[in-house]
């Protein structure tokens, strides 16, 4: 099989990769560029531990090829933190051990951040409508939920 | 598989006409996908349509109405400045479909091409007189959305024909739509019935009906006499009973997991009177 040739960003840095057209752009983050914090739990776009952004807009990276990056800007959770300083949200999901297995927590943090963006006050349920795209089998939800909200009130207070 | 950018729909065209095997067209890619890791469908030829000129513009018709491009997503379509206040019903329909990550990527036309009798946007869509632009190797031609299902998963586009457009008619006065649907759950789930409405008023009597329901026949079904059963009313117990029992006769549905013949026909009548009044109150209230 012919691969082709992908330009894209991935977290502001330009990233050239390979790959034949078949495969997700999941699987190449993971298996090519060694990008492996977006998660497989399902491949079928029904969990969300995929979740990346593409120029801005949250997407399950499963349901994409690896081939419609070219061209477009990427974000991961790998893209979350500055360095060693972890982004507030990430901090609060530490504080309100808002994780237990981890397999769902870099997608809700991707997807959370690019709430967080967009509506700097979200209600209850706005946060959980935007991230009932997210499954999360081991916290029941509810951890999650307020780390959120006490992450979006903190950065409007430091803002 | 081969994968294709074309930067033209003749192009795209003049390479689905070629192509031996199966041929998909990629826009959201929320159903392709699915279907190609799921060994349900292995396209041989992909066309992926999205570096094509104007399949991301919303753009207003100049009879009023709307252009909407073949790889808009639903939450462009959401985030619109004048879409959801003028066809609410066809944008709520569109926002039911899957996750916030889904209407980042998920279009319409996706939704109307994947051909599922429980696809939500469609019965919105149809109820609101949409069509879409086909073109294939004869030129292009406007076919009325509701002649695009055949059966379920079956469209009636040919080979090398692909749609390049959706269009919606001009709102006008007195209009007003609406789309609900049952699931199990509050969200994320399979339309079990699925109901559109769309009417026109002059102030209280009601000059224009149609509805169409999803979930519960092959495809999804434009309800013909409803019409006959509302205008000239305003929307009496007496038209809303007969439009539910219209709903109810048109039902052919299936017996599944999800909801038995006798559920699915019984939810049509409900849906019919409860979308009806939403769209009646719209409609008032935009003279
Ligand atoms: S792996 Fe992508 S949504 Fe589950
Ligand atoms: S922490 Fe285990 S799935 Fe969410």
């Amino acid at each position: 099989m012919k691969k082709i040739h992908v330009t894209t960003k991935i977290n502001g840095d330009t990233v050239e990769f390979l790959c034949d057209p078949r495969e997700t752009l999941l699987d190449v983050l993971r298996d090519r560029l060694g990008l492996t914090g977006a998660k497989e739990g399902c491949g079928t776009g029904d969990c969300g531990a995929c979740s990346v952004t593409v120029d801005g807009r949250l997407t399950c990276s499963c349901l994409m090829l690896g081939v419609e990056a070219e061209g477009h800007e990427i974000g991961t959770v790998e893209g979350i933190a500055d360095g060693e300083e972890l982004h507030p949200l990430q901090k609060k999901f530490i504080e309100y051990a808002a994780l237990q297995c981890g397999i769902c927590t870099p997608g809700i943090l991707v997807a959370a951040k690019n709430l967080l963006e967009r509506n700097p006050d979200p209600t209850e349920e706005e946060v959980r409508y935007w991230l009932a795209g997210n499954l999360c089998r081991c916290t029941g939800y509810d951890k999650i939920i307020r780390a959120v909200l006490d992450t979006a009130a903190e950065m409007r207070e430091a803002s | 598989m081969n994968y294709y950018k074309p930067a033209t729909f003749d192009e795209a065209i003049a390479i689905a006409s070629g192509a031996e095997g199966i041929t998909r067209i990629l826009a959201g890619g929320t159903d392709v996908l699915v279907q190609m890791r799921s060994d349900i469908v292995t396209p041989d030829t992909l066309i992926d349509i999205k570096a094509i000129d104007g399949v991301k513009d919303i753009t207003r018709a100049e009879d009023g109405g709307w252009t909407i491009g073949v790889a808009v997503c639903g939450a462009e379509i959401s985030e619109h400045p004048d879409l959801p206040r003028e066809w609410p019903g066809v944008v709520e329909a569109i926002g039911l479909i899957g996750s916030t990550q889904v209407q980042g990527r998920a279009t319409p036309v996706g939704n109307l091409c994947n051909a599922s009798p429980a696809a939500d946007s469609v019965p919105a869509l149809v109820a609101a007189g949409a069509e879409v632009t086909v073109q294939g190797p004869n030129g292009p031609r406007r076919v009325a959305v509701e002649d695009i299902p055949t059966g379920p998963g079956r469209t009636s586009l040919q080979k090398g024909e692909i749609i390049t457009a959706l269009h919606l008619p001009p709102r006008g006065k007195g209009g007003g739509d609406a789309y609900q649907r049952f699931i199990p759950r509050t969200e994320m789930d399979i339309a079990v019935v699925g109901c559109g409405v769309n009417l026109r008023v002059s102030g209280q009597v009601i000059t224009e009906a149609r509805m169409a329901l999803g979930a519960v026949a092959p495809t999804v079904e434009r309800v013909r006499g409803a019409a006959d059963a509302l205008v000239g009313t305003k929307l009496e117990d007496s038209a809303l009973d007969a439009l539910a029992d219209l709903a109810q006769a048109a039902c052919n549905p299936i017996d599944d997991k999800r909801g038995t013949v006798k559920f699915r026909t019984h939810l049509a009548g409900v849906y019919a009177r409860r979308v009806a009044k939403i769209a009646y109150e719209r409609a008032r209230a935009a003279q």
